[in-house]
């Protein structure tokens, strides 16, 4: 959702722009932390993005994805106005009830100011209204009340920063300035409860933060994008995503690949696979999304499998898209050797961007 | 033997009788029905489309904190927003803009301009969530408008609309509609309107949505207390009851002049009822002993009235729904009273309103001949059979003490206060007095006669005999002239107040219009000011002996009532009288008090007195000051406050300006230095204006407004001279006989002419007398108890002679006409056979 409600937002919001300079992403700018894990608000976009997998003590299965996005619409910046929209705030969650067999969700959206909504500069803080995501000390804490469900959760990092691309240049098409800054956080140890159909249920799990910023639109001539990020069991962390064209061929690729001892393989542009293996069709929708997938990279090869098959998100409020964003679980040789979350978008109709 | 009353030969002969009296007693009723429903549906048509309006706005908002004064700080918002019993919480900043293109609209219309953070808004506005892009929303300059905006407009989307902020003119781009209802009204983002509109930091309202199970008095209770002064809690659908408010008086008013016309309606019923049943006695005794019961005779008779009543109700509702659709399609919902401006309503058959006003028609037509009915079945058949009893029938009249019991009644009840704040005993008076004159009417009509008897005739002999047919009939010609003393007392009372309203209104305009030209750049509440540098300038041209900037806005003080008007201009403490037409003495303030003169609206509505020390919600603390008068408004009848502008600005740190009154020195032309002044700014953002053009415009609206009671006037006289017609034409019927009986000892047709010219005549002195005495009384409770308990402020009476003396004489010019008409028509028969009818 993040990803896809930055790509949509950039695309709404992008001719907003024009008067602002924004700074651009550049190879060779180290991240330094904890100011890295903060705000950015000069860049256009950026956000902070957790899913995970947590189990009650019942031995329910919930998949759940908290997301906060800023943006910086680069109007009314010389508005005397506290009301100036000079940062929106947009929040999105999600929670896959595997027993209920389908997902909640939920969004918010403000603009910035009144310290009723804002992301904070300096280490990572985002919320609007009673949502918030917040690092205190080493902890992520994650508290919604949203319409039908709550997420009561903590994060604890037991693993350093993954960063993404060339030290954190991440690339996002075959123009150098298409690139964000991109750090993953996997393995982050879930503890709290989740609220649903009225009942408060601590639960455990494994979660995975994506934080990134950019100030570049999409690569043009992409319709969607399928993305995952997996926690594997040993410890290793995979991350893989691809940019579609209105053909349905890879127009870009990119990943990386963390193994249980730290050492991590950036692949180049083309040596990312997504294969279906399984598709489902939404009743909903009518849309067609590979829901099973086979994720190839070099080394190591998985087989995606969804918690349940509806994780379809409508979000033609907020993103004027459908698009399908789910809990999986990654097969290796037969045997489950992870779970993580995969996005797919573009599969409902291609994104106008 | 079946019941006699139900053959229909006996209806027909019923009904028939009635002939074209019956006509003008139906007309009679239509009009009132007519009018009672149709300003009924163009009134409900406008309450209905402001508060749907008000409704869709509202969106699901549960309360709503509203500024007193139209700004409040807007860390207020923030402190809400975060309350555990706040769900939402969406602030906004609504203003009246100027369109400087639509300066000469006819209906004075502003664009109201709603401020509005889309995120927060969208949460209680469904509406809202469906504008388009968030692209154009964010923007400063764009704006979303209604289907009414862009229709007064004449834009769409990607035009530009220029609208006035302060001085300047600020071009806004139309991004889009938004589908919101009633008039005219724009969106746009609240960033962008504070800053445009010199609003940074206030904002004018914050709707709240309510946490499920949080009670909404409770949390109105528990957040009124976070609240500053200059801040109030509503629930949302109070402006939309204020609307409804704010034009009670003036529909209840419509109202009760449709009732007036109804009960003129029933009157001319009873007047006709009463003199069919005289003539028409010895049928109904005849009917009486071939075996009809008291009761059937009864409902026989009643019956007739209500046919009467129904034809009368259905042609009303008729009228009325042509005449609301005529008053919507020309003068718009606001009936010329400028309630309900830029609305766009329609007024469809409304069944249950049809059905009441019908109703009512027909209630006041049985009413009306009730009295006859019950008289003459009592009657003995026996006696009525006998010719020549008819004046019998009157004989227990003659005692003039129940009318003058009704007369104490009336008395007493226009000496009561309001009913909710209106004069509902002001009407009770009014009837009282029409019911007290009808009442001592045969007696009056005999005192009159008795004295016109002692009038030198010189032995004409036409007039001696019309005099003497007229003393000996004195009950029936009191029931001949009811309507017509009940019209005329009705028109020479709405003359008297209107006449002494506009003299009033004229010495008003006088008293303030004291400069030589007026400066204007908005009216209150709106979007155009004159800020501090642009008043400098005006007061450093040349030729500007004196000027006066004077700031108007509007005070909420209670949410169930329209707002209260503020004026900040100049006023010698010392010597208000001079700048203010006050009512009674000024009273100095004391020491170290801030003075304020009040209007008597504040006086009748808020309670305040002069000497009371009342606070004022202005900025962020409340000012006391001090009631140092009282003052007449003939403008803003939901009250008004004059402050000097010095104390206003000191306690609210506003030094802006709408107006400024300028004296031009000696050898400066007028004209010369207003041009100068409006050329300073952009072409039609400051208006000049002359104190004769002003008094011109102010005396034409007022004619305007009070054209429609001219035409009510003109149709109550009408109404009253064709019943006096009718009744004449059938006295002269009735009478036909006696013609014959002059006929031949020796009159000829002139005389007899001539003698009914002299009975029209003099029935036209009769009504004439008790009609403008009546009229007369009429007026003061108009002026001291209706007009004052429904709008809230004095007059000065005047009685316009001239026009009463016209009037007259043309009634009573009407009256000899129409006897003469009616007589010569009756005489068409020969004498001879007149004669010999009956014998």
């Amino acid at each position: 959702m993040g990803r896809l409600l930055a790509a949509v937002l950039l695309a709404l919001l992008s001719c907003l722009a024009g008067a602002v300079d924004y700074p651009p992403v550049a190879a060779g700018r180290p991240l330094a932390f904890p100011r890295d894990f903060g705000s950015h608000p000069d860049f256009r976009n950026e956000w902070w993005y957790v899913t995970g997998w947590a189990k009650d003590r019942e031995g329910r299965d919930y998949g759940f994805q908290v997301t906060f996005f800023r943006h910086r619409p680069g109007v009314a910046e010389d508005n005397a106005s506290a009301f100036a929209p000079r940062q929106l705030l947009f929040a999105h969650v999600a929670l896959t009830d595997a027993a209920g067999g389908r997902l909640h969700h939920d969004q918010r959206a403000a603009r910035a100011g009144f310290g009723l909504a804002e992301a904070k500069v300096g280490d990572t803080g985002a919320w609007i209204g009673d949502w918030r995501l917040e690092r205190q000390g080493e902890t992520y804490r994650a508290r919604i009340a949203a319409r039908d469900f709550a997420l009561e959760l903590d994060f604890s990092p037991t693993q350093g920063p993954m960063l993404q691309g060339e030290g954190g240049y991440s690339r996002k098409g075959p123009l150098p300035r298409q690139a964000s800054y991109y750090y993953s956080l996997p393995h982050l140890a879930v503890s709290g409860a989740v609220a649903v159909d009225g009942q408060r249920r601590p639960v455990s799990g494994t979660a995975w933060l994506d934080h990134e910023w950019s100030s570049e639109g999409l690569a043009p001539g992409a319709v969607g994008w399928d993305w995952v990020g997996i926690n594997l069991k040993n410890g290793g962390a995979l991350m893989a995503f691809r940019l579609r064209d209105r053909s349905g061929a890879t127009l870009w690729t990119a990943g990386s690949w963390r193994d249980p001892h730290g050492e991590v393989r950036v692949f180049a542009p083309g040596e990312v696979a997504f294969t279906p293996r399984r598709r489902w069709r939404s009743t909903a929708s009518g849309a067609e999304y590979p829901v099973a997938m086979a994720v190839r990279v070099p080394g190591l090869a998985l087989d995606l499998e969804p918690l349940v098959d509806d994780q379809e998100v409508d979000g033609r409020r907020s993103t004027r898209a459908i698009y399908w964003e789910g809990a999986v679980r990654a097969f290796r040789d037969g045997q489950e050797a992870g779970v993580g979350y995969l996005e797919l978008t573009g599969y409902w109709q291609p994104l106008k961007l | 033997m079946p019941s006699l009353y139900l053959a229909p030969e006996v209806r027909r002969l019923a009904l028939a009788s009635q002939g074209w009296r019956g006509l003008v007693a139906v007309l009679a009723l239509a009009l009132g029905v007519a009018l009672g429903y149709g300003v009924h549906r163009v009134h409900s048509a406008a309450v209905a489309e402001t508060e749907g309006a008000a409704r869709r706005l509202a969106g699901q908002a549960d309360l709503v904190v509203r500024a007193v004064d139209g700004g409040m700080d807007e860390a207020l918002y923030p402190r809400l927003a975060t309350r555990p019993e706040v769900a939402a919480a969406s602030p906004a900043l609504e203003l009246e803009a100027k369109v400087p293109a639509k300066a000469d609209d006819r209906r004075r219309e502003r664009l109201r301009i709603l401020g509005l953070d889309i995120f927060r808004a969208s949460e209680l506005q469904p509406i809202l969530a469906a504008l388009p892009e968030p692209t154009d929303v964010l923007r400063p300059d764009r704006l979303f408008l209604n289907p009414a905006a862009m229709a007064w407009l004449g834009v769409r989307p990607g035009d530009r609309v220029t609208v006035q902020a302060g001085v300047r003119e600020v071009a806004l781009q139309v991004a889009g509609t938004v589908d919101l209802p009633g008039r005219p009204l724009a969106v746009m983002d609240i960033a962008g309107a504070q800053a445009a509109f010199g609003s940074l930091g206030r904002l004018s309202r914050i709707d709240l949505r309510l946490r499920e199970g949080v009670g909404q008095d409770q949390a109105a209770r528990d957040l009124a207390s976070l609240l500053p002064v200059g801040a109030r809690i509503e629930l949302p659908t109070a402006r939309a009851r204020q609307a409804a408010e704010f034009t009670r008086a003036y529909r209840v008013n419509l109202d009760m002049l449709a009732l007036v016309a109804l009960f003129t309606g029933g009157l001319l019923v009873f007047s006709s009822q009463a003199l069919a049943v005289v003539r028409r006695r010895r049928q109904l005794a005849l009917l009486r002993t071939l075996g009809l019961t008291r009761r059937e005779l009864v409902v026989l008779l009643l019956g007739e009235a209500a046919v009467l009543g129904v034809v009368g109700g259905i042609l009303g509702v008729v009228l009325g729904q042509g005449l609301a659709n005529l008053l919507l399609a020309t003068t718009g919902a606001d009936l010329g009273g400028a309630y309900f401006r830029g609305l766009n309503a329609h007024a469809a058959l409304h069944l249950p309103a049809a059905a009441a006003f019908l109703g009512l028609g027909t209630l006041a037509a049985v009413l009306g001949s009730l009295a006859p009915v019950l008289e003459v079945a009592k009657a003995s058949p026996a006696r009525a059979l006998r010719a020549g009893d008819e004046e019998e029938l009157f004989a227990r009249h003659r005692s003039p003490w129940p009318g003058l019991a009704l007369v104490a009644l009336g008395g007493a009840a226009a000496a009561l206060p309001a009913v909710a704040r209106l004069p509902f005993f002001g009407y009770a008076a009014i009837v009282l007095f029409l019911l007290a004159a009808i009442t001592l009417l045969p007696w009056v009509a005999a005192r009159l006669l008795d004295l016109a008897d002692r009038l030198p005739l010189n032995g004409f002999a036409p007039a001696h005999l019309a005099l003497a047919q007229l003393r000996a009939a004195a009950g029936q010609v009191s029931l001949a002239l009811a309507p017509l003393v009940a019209s005329v007392a009705v028109a020479a009372a709405m003359a008297i107040m209107v006449g002494s309203f506009r003299h009033s209104l004229e010495d008003w305009l006088d008293r303030l219009l004291s400069a030589d030209i007026y400066l204007r750049t908005g009216t209150i509440g709106d979007s155009a000011f004159l800020p501090a540098d642009a008043q400098a300038r005006l007061a450093a041209l040349a030729g500007v002996a004196r000027i006066e900037f004077r700031r108007s806005l509007n005070l909420s003080l209670d949410p169930e009532r329209p707002p209260v008007a503020l004026l900040a201009r100049r006023v010698d403490p010392r010597a208000a009288e001079r700048t203010l037409p006050l009512v009674g003495d000024g009273r100095q303030p004391d020491p170290g008090r801030i003075p304020v003169w009040i209007s008597e609206a504040m006086q009748d509505t808020y309670g305040w007195q002069p000497g009371q020390v009342v606070e004022l919600p202005l900025g962020n603390r409340p000012l006391p000051v001090q009631v140092a008068g009282v003052w007449r408004d003939y403008v803003r009848s939901g009250g008004s406050i004059v402050i000097n502008r010095d104390d206003y600005a000191a306690a609210s740190g506003d030094a802006a300006a709408n107006e400024a009154a300028v004296w031009v020195g000696p050898g400066a032309a007028e004209s010369r230095v207003a041009g100068e002044m409006t050329g300073l700014f952009p072409a039609g953002l400051v208006v000049a204006e002359f104190p004769g053009d002003l008094k011109r415009l102010s005396l034409a609206i007022f004619d305007r407004t009070f054209a429609a009671t001219y035409a009510l006037e003109a149709a109550a006289v009408a109404v009253g001279l064709a019943g006096l017609s009718a009744s004449f034409a059938a006295l002269v019927l009735a009478r036909r006989r006696e013609f014959g009986v002059l006929r031949h000892i020796g009159m000829d047709r002139r005389q007899v002419a001539a003698m009914l010219a002299c009975q029209g005549g003099l029935l036209a002195g009769v009504a004439l007398a008790v009609g403008l005495v009546l009229g007369g009384v009429l007026s003061l409770v108009l002026v001291h108890v209706v007009n004052r308990q429904s709008f809230h402020w004095s007059m000065d009476i005047l009685v316009p002679w001239g026009p009463l003396a016209l009037f007259a004489g043309s009634v009573a010019g009407l009256a000899v006409l129409t006897a003469a008409v009616s007589g010569r028509l009756a005489m068409r028969r020969e004498a001879a056979l007149a004669v010999r009818e009956d014998w």
